[in-house]
């Protein structure tokens, strides 16, 4: 199942555990993006907190996490090949997989609709 | 063809010189210019010294071997060199540099004159402090300047930056807040701040809390006022904001942060748009640098360096960094020593840099300062903000101004990419598009507040004249975007030494050091 945040990020859960990407529309708003910055497996995070950090050539932007929990594993592949946020955002531009502490949080989300219908908002 | 009322053509004749290839790649007086490592040799030399005679080296296992790879030049080629490169730059000796935020105004002639009297460019740090009474006094007078135009008691001078000022402040409210056991761990910061801002409060340990902007473009001083309690060691405001906006609510901000136990640092480096107007120690301030590279007109963006002295509130006073200027008994002394420093200064938090700071700007600033006077700083910020607003409503019919409604701007007119909208055009590539055009581009994509933005800051030192050029040239992109002609964006500059240059793949594999094979590719 797919959710969406406000902040524009994809969450993709299987489970318990979680991938956590940017939106389509985040990397199209940020431009060519030349560096992430991930957290490490173990690490905390806790919803709607800084999580990552994501730089193109325009800025230097935080990505939250969207849920809580535990980081399982980064994306290496981003370290070498930042471009693949902006070839393949909901893809193999993943960032990190968590493993979710709190179900609950996932009813804050968005379905893709949803979200749809809030970027055409902006 | 169209000609000019003196007779000559407005446009070259078609095809004329682009389409001659010379024998040296050079266009006249452009000259193409490769590194200096690839024109130099190392057999080459703009001296002559005598052979080394024959000796043991004391460097055992560390003496050099391989050749150190300098690239040697006769004096002439070496001036030459860096002669043509300086042609292929743009700076505010060139024309307008609307660079917002940065204030590129214009460095007079006659603070550098001032700068090269012997007895200011000659003297040593280390000299004894009888030999330099005068440059002492040079930096006393300045100092009672600095106090006096912002009504603060205290004044650090020795930051060398505007971010090295930042820094010193928060040192400053740091050591207060440890001196009296209170351990503080938040700073609240405005999304209207410097960028500087929260990377300063960052490096002092502090936990970076962001305010929101209001819809205005100010801060939100509801929300920053909820935000306020015993875990915040203070706010770092910048006045004018970098929306160019006036703060208005900044003196009830600063009562409320002094009433919840935290100081206010006010980012100064935007004070050239209130200087004689405003004085920040009476709307709260605790500490605020003053960027000398900006306000007062010192050199700065690569012909620098700056210089960021710090002024401090009463309460902060205690904790400036060493070393200052005092008066004893009809002489100027300079304290450099902590021990020293026990009667008055005993809680210092200690040194910013080694000697005394950027005396050959203190030099300049002060110059500067006593040929305007107070009258003429006045009317230095008053045609700041004029200019600003020349330029903001001069556009604001054809470009997008986000907070247009605002009221008057302050020194710098913010614009964001709504008007390109669906025109396939670029914030990016209208400021690459202002370089063919002949002007250093405008600060582009800050502040992050609003989308695509375009912030400029044309300063009082520009005429009319010039504004009205720039103003025309901005006018003629907007229009040449909108009627569909994205293609002459995409690829602009067309006429700059290089044309659009790969920024993804520079910051991306970044070659940050020359070698010999990168040229044989």
């Amino acid at each position: 199942m797919r959710y969406y945040s406000k902040d524009h990020e994809w969450i993709e859960v299987v489970g318990d555990v979680v991938t956590v990407g940017i939106t389509d529309y985040a990397q199209g708003q940020l431009g060519d993006v030349v560096f992430v910055e991930l957290p490490a497996a173990g690490t905390e995070v806790e919803a709607g907190k800084e999580a990552a950090v994501v730089e193109s050539v325009k800025a230097a932007s935080e990505v939250f996490a969207p849920v809580s929990g535990t980081i399982i594993e980064a994306n290496a592949a981003l370290e070498a090949t930042p471009d693949l946020v902006n070839s393949a955002p909901e893809g193999d531009g993943w960032f990190f997989k968590l493993n979710l502490s709190n179900p609950g949080e996932l009813e804050g989300l968005l379905d893709e609709a949803g979200y749809k219908a809030f970027v055409e908002t902006l | 063809m169209s000609m000019m009322s003196e007779g000559r053509p407005t446009q070259p004749l078609a095809g004329a010189g682009h389409s001659v290839a010379t024998f040296t790649g050079n266009r006249a007086l452009m000259l193409e210019e490769p590194l200096i490592f690839e024109s130099g040799s190392a057999e080459v030399t703009g001296v002559d010294l005598e052979p080394v005679p024959a000796h043991a080296s004391r460097l055992g296992g560390l003496e050099r071997k391989g050749a150190i790879g300098l690239p040697g030049l006769a004096e002439g080629e070496a001036v030459r060199h860096y002669t043509r490169l300086s042609r292929q730059n743009y700076g505010i000796d060139l024309g307008l540099f609307p660079l917002g935020s940065c204030t590129m105004k214009h460095n007079p002639r006659l603070n550098e004159k001032v700068a090269r009297l012997p007895g200011f460019a000659d003297v040593h740090p280390l000299q004894p402090q009888d030999t330099v009474q005068g440059a002492l006094e040079l930096i006393h007078e300045l100092a009672e300047w600095l106090k006096a135009l912002t009504n603060m008691p205290a004044v650090a001078m020795a930051p060398k930056a505007g971010a090295h000022g930042e820094l010193c402040g928060m040192l400053a409210i740091r050591a207060a807040h440890e001196a009296r056991g209170d351990a503080r761990s938040v700073v609240l910061v405005p999304e209207s701040a410097h960028g500087t801002n929260p990377a300063t409060a960052a490096f002092c340990g502090y936990r970076v809390e962001s305010i929101p902007a209001d819809a205005r473009g100010r801060v939100d001083t509801a929300a920053l006022l909820a935000r306020l309690g015993p875990d915040v060691a203070a706010v770092m405001i910048t006045n004018p904001n970098t929306c160019g906006l006036f703060e208005p609510d900044l003196k009830r901000i600063s009562d409320a942060v002094h009433a919840a136990g935290g100081y206010v640092y006010c980012d100064g480096a935007n004070f050239n748009a209130i200087v004689g107007r405003v004085r920040p120690g009476d709307l709260g301030v605790d500490a605020m640098h003053i960027n000398l590279h900006k306000t007062f007109s010192t050199p700065h963006g690569g012909g620098g360096p700056g210089s960021g002295p710090v002024v401090f509130s009463e309460a902060l006073a205690p904790f400036a960094p060493l070393p200052f200027v005092v008066e004893e008994g009809g002489r100027l002394h300079l304290v450099e020593e902590e021990s020293a420093s026990a009667e008055n200064h005993g809680q210092s938090f200690g040194r910013m840099s080694a000697f005394h700071g950027q005396m050959g700007m203190f030099v300049r600033a002060l110059a500067y300062i006593k040929s305007h006077g107070a009258d003429g700083l006045r009317q230095v910020a008053e045609d700041a903000v004029l200019n600003a607003n020349y330029v903001l409503r001069s556009l604001d019919d054809l470009l997008s101004a986000p907070f247009g409604d605002s009221g008057p701007c302050m020194h710098e007119a913010l614009f964001d990419d709504g008007f390109l909208k669906d025109t396939g055009v670029t914030t990016l590539d209208v400021a690459k598009a202002l370089i063919d055009e002949g002007f250093h581009p405008m600060t582009m994509y800050f502040p992050l507040v609003v989308h695509g933005a375009m912030l400029i800051e044309p300063t009082e030192t520009e005429s009319r004249a010039r504004l009205d050029e720039f103003i025309a040239s901005l006018r003629g992109l907007a229009e040449a975007a909108r009627a569909g002609d994205a293609g002459r964006f995409r690829t602009a500059p067309h006429f700059a030494p290089r044309s659009r240059l790969d920024e993804t793949r520079a910051a991306r594999s970044p070659v940050l050091a020359w070698t010999p094979a990168q040229t044989a590719e």
